[in-house]
């Protein structure tokens, strides 16, 4: 049996797939990775269905050998430097790791979890339908916790497919976009200050809540209502004024009012956003954000046909020029320059 | 002839959620409304609708955007939530053993002493209680009960515990709740029961739905020790009063 071990590990890395659903009305969370997008994409550079378990990854250094013969995986999301037995491996790509050879992963320069899938996804148990890590449920296969130095992932042996990458989606910029409530009503002025300020996330984030910091939004009537249910991007308002945008692994109540709701779109996107980088929040229309919400279906629908293989030189005028623009030296007819620049750029 | 109900407020969750709301405060017929519609929710298959979180004053409704939109399943539910309600009838009832005060309720003797009665009248009044379970929430299994009597009802510490036991029985403003999992609480700790509300590769895999009826029972520790045992290896230590 091929194996892929864990040599060393980044905090915060865990198997997600796209959760486990049908038990909040329980308390169960659903759980999953943070950047579904970015998961999917691995999946489908490896034939995996889109949303089969990957590593998600925390923010830094991690490395992974592969054991009992060859491995292949794929490499999305946070952009950072890569490479087996010091030849760089490029973002948004497969690779192919000899038995005995190491995945070495880099601190993430742009974004915060890196997702790596592995071809024919990850052996283990499905607890409620799902792979995915929940510690506190005590939920996860094949290990109900985040990953450890010493843990060993059952996988199948490399095929000899040819080697892929994805032209991944232009990434969108701007302020990450709110539907207002259920709570907004629980405030008046701070609804303004809310929108209208730069906020920053706070380093003591996890995948329960990202903790906001920017100015103190003040309630109308105090900050304890009586505990409703929560969602993925649920933006709550405690005592102290600092909002928490809740995260996969949220409890599936709480008691805090809700000020807006990221959309689900946007939530990967917030996501990734690293701790200390200013952004902004947008309020947008139910019907805005429900247009978002079909074009991003189809988006990770469309992300199979988004696949070529490594060797095949693909003109991509928008990504040469972005990548001239940000200053590195690509040769456009330089496959390797070009494979291992263009990617990292383009995720940025 | 009953009084007309009136409408929830149609509350957006996002873009794949609706609140529906009946009440801003913790009220016995706002929650008998909430559990009414969502069985209704559940027996009518709504279309688009993917799952259900009912709390003390709202039902959250989990849909797929792709399937319904926001107007149109507002619109749905709020008919559903005007329905007469179904005559209160015979609900499930469980009796929960708990094991009061010591290494288990660390919080009685301050609890009696905030009321100003005996440790014992604290879980004398306690065990009189006639609770419901109201929501489910926050980790899995922890149940919110209402039917805390008046005499007992205080508010929360004023510095929550990061850590408190799996099994907790514990009051809080006018709630007492069973906790699952060990985990922070910011409530006084009276007991501990043997009964997991979760646990994994038991069927059923969570023992309370919300409704369900709650009696609890003191039992001494050297009971609870041997519950915990067998309820440890898979068995289930509540005993089911009526179904």
């Amino acid at each position: 049996m091929n194996k892929l071990v864990i040599a060393s590990v980044s905090p915060g890395t865990s198997v997600q797939d796209a959760g486990r659903f049908g038990a909040q009305r329980y308390g169960l969370v659903p759980s999953g990775a943070v950047d579904r997008l970015a998961m999917a994409a691995a999946n489908a550079l490896l034939g995996n269905a889109l949303f089969a378990a990957t590593i998600e990854l925390g923010p830094l250094n991690s490395v992974l050998t592969a054991k009992g013969g060859a491995v292949r995986v794929a490499l999305t999301g946070a952009t950072r430097p890569a490479d087996v037995a010091g030849q760089p491996v490029a973002m948004n790509a497969t690779v192919t790791l000899a038995d005995g050879e190491s995945l070495n992963l880099g601190v993430a320069r742009a974004g915060t979890f890196g997702y790596l899938a592995i071809e024919g996804g990850i052996r283990g148990e499905p607890m409620f339908g799902s792979l995915a890590v929940n510690a506190r449920a005590g939920l996860g296969s094949p290990y109900p916790r985040p990953l450890q130095a010493g843990d060993e992932l059952q996988v199948m042996a490399a095929s000899s497919t040819s080697d892929k990458r994805i032209d991944m989606p232009a990434t969108v910029d701007g302020p990450i976009r709110v539907v207002m409530g259920p709570q907004d009503d629980e405030f008046s002025d701070a609804k303004d200050l809310f929108l209208g300020s730069n906020w920053t996330i706070s380093a003591t984030s996890d995948r329960m809540g990202y903790r906001l910091e920017g100015p103190v939004i003040k309630h109308l009537h105090g900050h304890n209502i009586v505990s409703d249910g929560t969602v993925n991007g649920s933006i709550q308002v405690p005592g102290n004024g600092q909002p928490i945008v809740l995260m996969p692994d949220r409890g599936t109540s709480g008691g805090y009012p809700k000020i807006a709701t990221v959309i689900s779109t946007d939530l990967g996107r917030f996501g990734q956003t690293q701790p200390g980088k200013p952004f902004r929040f947008k309020a947008v229309t139910m019907a805005e954000a429900q247009a978002e919400y079909r074009a991003f279906a189809e988006l990770l629908q469309s992300l199979p046909g988004r696949v070529h293989d490594s060797n095949i030189l693909m003109l991509d005028i928008k990504a040469l020029l972005s990548a001239n623009v940000a200053g590195i030296a690509v040769s456009a007819t330089d496959d390797d320059t070009w494979q291992v620049a263009v990617p990292a750029d383009a995720q940025d | 002839m009953v009084a007309a109900l009136s409408p929830p407020r149609i509350l957006p969750s996002g873009d794949a959620a609706i609140t529906v709301e009946f009440s801003r405060t913790i009220d016995e017929q706002a929650n008998r409304r909430v559990l009414a519609l969502d069985k209704l929710v559940a027996a009518s298959a709504v279309p688009g609708v993917t799952e259900t979180v009912p709390t003390y004053r709202s039902l959250l409704v989990h849909y797929d955007p792709l399937q319904v939109g926001f107007d149109v399943l507002g619109e749905r539910l709020t008919e559903l939530a005007l329905q007469p309600l179904p005559e209160e009838k015979a609900v499930r009832r469980w009796k929960i053993p708990v094991a009061y005060g010591g290494e288990n309720g660390i919080d009685l003797e301050d609890v009696a002493k905030a009321l100003d009665i005996t440790p014992d009248e604290v879980v004398a009044r306690h065990v009189g209680g006639d609770y419901k379970v109201a929501m489910i929430g926050f980790t899995p299994g922890w149940s919110y009960l209402s039917g805390l009597p008046s005499s007992m009802q205080m508010s929360r510490r004023q510095n929550p515990r990061l850590l408190t036991p799996p099994g907790t029985i514990s009051i809080g403003g006018i709630q007492t709740g069973v906790q699952c999992l060990a985990g922070p609480s910011g409530w006084h700790l009276l007991g501990r029961t043997p009964v997991r509300t979760y646990q994994l590769g038991r069927e059923p895999t969570f023992l309370l739905e919300p409704g369900d009826a709650i009696t609890f029972a003191a039992v001494d520790d050297k009971t609870f020790a041997e519950q915990d045992h067998a309820a440890e290896a898979g068995e289930i230590v509540a005993e089911l009063l009526s179904s």
